[in-house]
């Protein structure tokens, strides 16, 4: 069965159709990328699929069970997690703490044990903090395990993203532009990552403009056009087919 | 039964006049500044008090001492652009708002100082002989207020679609950064805009003034109320501050009138209460979605 | 455990032990105990307020009304209907809280300035009520108040009351520096960070921003109940807009997201009209001046800019 299953979703910004009449599955495992010219509505799929805008029409199934229109908190406890185009880190907080605020599902956050300071409570933040620091040396920022969110660079801050949104132990990752404002060779090691990630067993869904990354990483590539599914397939077959060099590889083509 | 209901309905038009201007005022600091002027209030006590000054103490006839009045306070707002509001662009919305409440209290600080604590009468700007009109008592001045509230619309809506000045403060509201691309001196705005709105203050303190009296703390409750008629109306919209002004001006006359004057001044607070719940973005203000 | 002394939660709690033990000894008179007294029961307000304001990012410019609903429920239920203070104390942080919780919901839904007009609209209503509930409150000349007692023991004298204050200063810094140091401490934390963000973590924004609101509404009414106690009266003015203003204030100047920060500004705020009254007439444009210039040239507040300055001096 598909991990992630969506119906005729649609939705409107002031009588502009995002995403319309919109279904595709995506199945458990692998990486998965979502591409499309700029406006076909990747983005607002992603804030669909994790809650932060309620669809006007259509459903969203998360391994078979309806998500549709539930909060982005609960799709979280589901399962879900993502990383931001426009970066949404806490820069009031230190990388560590970031990460630890994603595993706020898997510990007691309840109000009483913490203003109380109940053993079990500094034990689980030691615990956690641990944890944290692992899954920073695993995106490749074990220099940032002291530092600061606000002290970091561009590149390091899309890596504490990804490592918050694994904090949440996810089985569906949505990366929105994992590699946008990177170098090559910042690139090539988000390449290596996300091939990192998909082996630990969680399944990635990509969006990305970089196209060598996304021929690269991904088994799986769905063509977005105005809010519609234009093409699916393998990287060799998206890149032979006819529509989609028609409406978006046009001037792009040349790099595949 | 009617001529009570135009009487309340009357007094509540002027005073929603006075809520207006000072609405619109923090509207368009807003607008071009995205902080909120709580020494707004202060303006409107500084126009009441200073005509009072001029025309009683210095013996300065009206016709002086009103646009006296008004410059003088515009020459406090600029430099309170200057000094306060300016070297702390950067700050919190939360730093700005202590900043611009410090001001307020610096305001009411040095009036007190200037001019003491008391109360003092201004002039009605033609008699206080009412006129009658089928029973319903009509002050002159509430046709003052009135009057100059609907030419500032007037003026203020050719100033926003016809001159440079105001298309600028407009597109700087809309979009700071293309604004300034678009070559806008936004520090030229942001002083405008703090002038213009000292002089919507003080003319609406030169036009109530007559009718409240005026002092030093007159500007706090005057003040506030401009804000609830700024938010209801929804932040940024000086046209919907005039239409939350005459809300809260109107509400407030018939709670006063038919139910107790004693809570006239919570029901500005209640209404505002009462939207925001249902309408987080006041009547007109759009509802913005969250970039993610 | 010289690491451990340089925390704020071992050290910070030991250095404001001291100094709440050692300050008596340099207390010339009465006068000064009444300021200390009264620099405690803000600090124990401004801890809350700044778990709302500085942590969970959601300013509120009417917290006094929650501090003169807590000081009237205690005046109004111990003079007027003979309770127990204690139980008086209890029964308005108890009402305080449900209250907060029940406009939580629709206030904490509004963003930046919608979200200080309605607190200020909030905090207004109620001193409007206050004043005007004449008979209940006795108006705006405010009531007389009977003193404190619990299980038969009666505080008197400032000495004691000083205690008193002191050791409710010292618990709520350690619950809120808990509370800080917590997944509820990153979660508050979080929802100013990035609501989106926080939410996609699994943190239920809606709840956090419910639970710190009426938190920070019940401190301020206990610190209200202790209030009147102490003072023996109560007037409409300490749940009024000025008073809202000065709270918040006290937890900007001191630096926003700061414990210690609450309670420096908290010292500050509550001393310096007593400095300040060799200005005479003076006072209030010289208030003024100061809260302008201090927030122009330390906009991130006194705490948080000292604590960097030391940081970047000792690296």
């Amino acid at each position: 069965m598909s991990l992630l299953a969506i119906e005729s979703l649609s939705k409107a910004f002031g009588g502009n159709r995002v995403i319309d009449d919109l279904s595709l599955t995506v199945r458990q495992g692998a990486v998965h990328s979502i591409i499309g010219p700029n406006g076909a509505g990747k983005t607002t799929l992603f804030n669909l699929v994790s809650g932060i805008y309620t669809p006007e029409s259509g459903r969203i199934l998360l391994d078979g069970a309806e998500t549709t229109g539930l909060a982005p908190y609960r799709m979280a406890a589901l399962g879900l997690s993502r990383t931001f185009q426009n970066l949404q880190i806490f820069f009031n907080m230190s990388a560590l703490e970031n990460v630890m605020v994603g595993m706020h599902l898997h510990c007691d956050s309840r109000f009483l044990p913490a203003m109380l300071r109940l053993p079990r409570i500094v034990r689980r933040d030691a615990e956690m903090a641990e944890a944290a620091a692992g899954l920073l040396r695993f995106v490749g920022l074990a220099e940032a395990v002291g530092a600061d969110a606000d002290s970091l660079p561009y590149g390091a801050l899309k890596r504490l993203e990804i490592a918050r949104a694994l904090a949440t132990r996810p089985r569906l990752l949505l990366l929105d532009e994992p590699a946008a404002g990177l170098n090559p060779a910042e690139t090539g090691e988000i390449d290596d990552l996300i091939q990192k990630i998909a082996e630990t067993g969680v399944t990635v869904v990509l969006v990305e403009h970089d196209m060598r990354l996304v021929m690269g990483v991904s088994e799986h590539i769905l063509v977005l056009d105005r809010g519609t599914l234009l093409a699916e397939g393998s990287g060799e077959e998206i890149r032979h087919n006819p529509d989609v060099v028609a409406a978006y590889l046009g001037e792009e083509g040349r790099y595949l | 039964m009617l001529t009570e209901f135009l009487q309340f309905l009357l007094s509540g038009i002027t005073v929603g006049a006075t809520y207006a201007l000072v609405g619109v005022g923090f509207s368009i600091i807003y607008n071009a500044s995205q902080v909120i002027n709580f020494a707004q209030g202060e303006f409107v006590m500084l126009g009441g008090m200073m005509t009072w000054f001029l025309f009683d103490a210095a013996g300065l006839p009206l016709a002086v001492a009103v646009p006296l009045a008004i410059a003088g306070t515009v020459v406090v707002g600029v430099a309170l652009e200057k000094f306060a509001i300016e070297p702390a662009r950067n700050a919190s919305i939360v730093t700005l708002i202590i900043i611009t409440i410090g001001a307020s209290i610096f305001l009411r600080g040095s009036a007190q100082l200037v001019w003491g604590r008391d109360f003092h009468a201004v002039p009605a700007l033609s008699g206080d002989a009412p006129i009658n009109l089928s029973g319903v008592a009509l002050n002159p001045q509430s046709l003052w207020v009135v009057g100059s509230t609907l030419v500032v619309i007037v003026l203020l809506h050719w100033f926003f679609s016809r001159t440079m000045t105001g298309r600028a403060m407009r597109a700087v509201a809309f979009n700071r950064l293309a604004a300034q691309l678009a070559g806008v001196n936004n520090r030229r705005i942001l002083m405008f805009s703090f002038g213009l709105s000292a002089a919507l203050g003080a003319l609406a303190g030169v036009l109530i003034a007559p009718i409240t009296l005026t002092y030093p703390d007159v500007g706090i409750m005057l003040g506030l109320k401009g804000f609830c008629a700024a938010i209801l109306g929804g932040l940024g919209y000086p046209y919907g501050a005039i239409v939350g002004g005459l809300i809260v001006g109107i509400s407030e006359a018939m709670t006063a009138g038919y139910i107790s004057s004693a809570y006239k001044d919570a029901v500005a607070f209640v209404i505002i209460l009462l939207t925001l719940f249902f309408m987080p973005n006041g009547l007109f203000g759009r509802r913005g979605v969250e970039r993610v | 455990m010289r690491r451990r002394l340089a925390t704020p939660r071992t050290g910070g709690l030991l250095a404001l032990a001291v100094v709440i033990a050692v300050l008596p000894a340099f207390l010339p008179n009465n006068f000064y105990f009444d300021v200390m007294i009264l620099v405690g029961l803000n600090a124990i307000v401004c801890i809350g307020l700044n778990l709302l304001v500085g942590y969970a990012g959601q300013i509120s410019l009417g917290h006094a009304g929650f501090f003169g609903l807590g000081a009237y429920s205690s005046a109004i239920l111990t003079s007027t209907y003979d309770w127990p203070p204690i139980a008086a104390l209890l029964a308005g942080a108890a009402g305080v809280g449900l209250l907060a919780f029940a406009v939580a919901r629709p206030i904490m839904k509004l963003r930046g300035h919608y979200l200080a007009m309605g607190t200020l609209g909030l905090g207004i209503i109620i001193s409007i009520i206050l004043t005007q509930e004449v008979d209940l409150t006795g108006g705006p000349d405010g009531m007389p108040v009977y003193g404190f007692s619990i299980l038969g023991w009666e505080p008197s004298g400032v000495l004691v009351w000083y205690w008193i204050v002191g050791g409710l200063l010292l618990l709520t810094v350690w619950l809120a520096l808990n509370i800080v140091e917590s997944p509820v401490g990153r979660a508050l934390r979080a929802v100013h960070g990035s609501e989106a963000a926080a939410q996609t973590m699994g943190v239920d924004v809606v709840h956090y921003k419910v639970l710190v609101f009426v938190v920070s509404a019940v401190l301020a009414s206990i610190a209200g109940s202790v209030f009147v106690h102490y003072i023996g009266f109560v007037t409409p003015s300490e749940a009024g807009f000025i008073h809202s203003i000065e709270l918040i204030t006290m937890v900007v100047l001191g630096g926003l997201a700061s414990i210690y920060g609450a309670v420096v500004g908290a010292a500050i705020l509550t001393t310096l009209p007593q400095l300040l009254t060799f200005l005479h007439d003076y006072e209030m444009l010289g208030f003024g001046a100061i809260m302008m210039g201090v927030m122009i040239f330390l906009p991130r507040g006194l705490v948080p800019t000292t604590a960097r300055l030391l940081r970047d001096r000792t690296r």
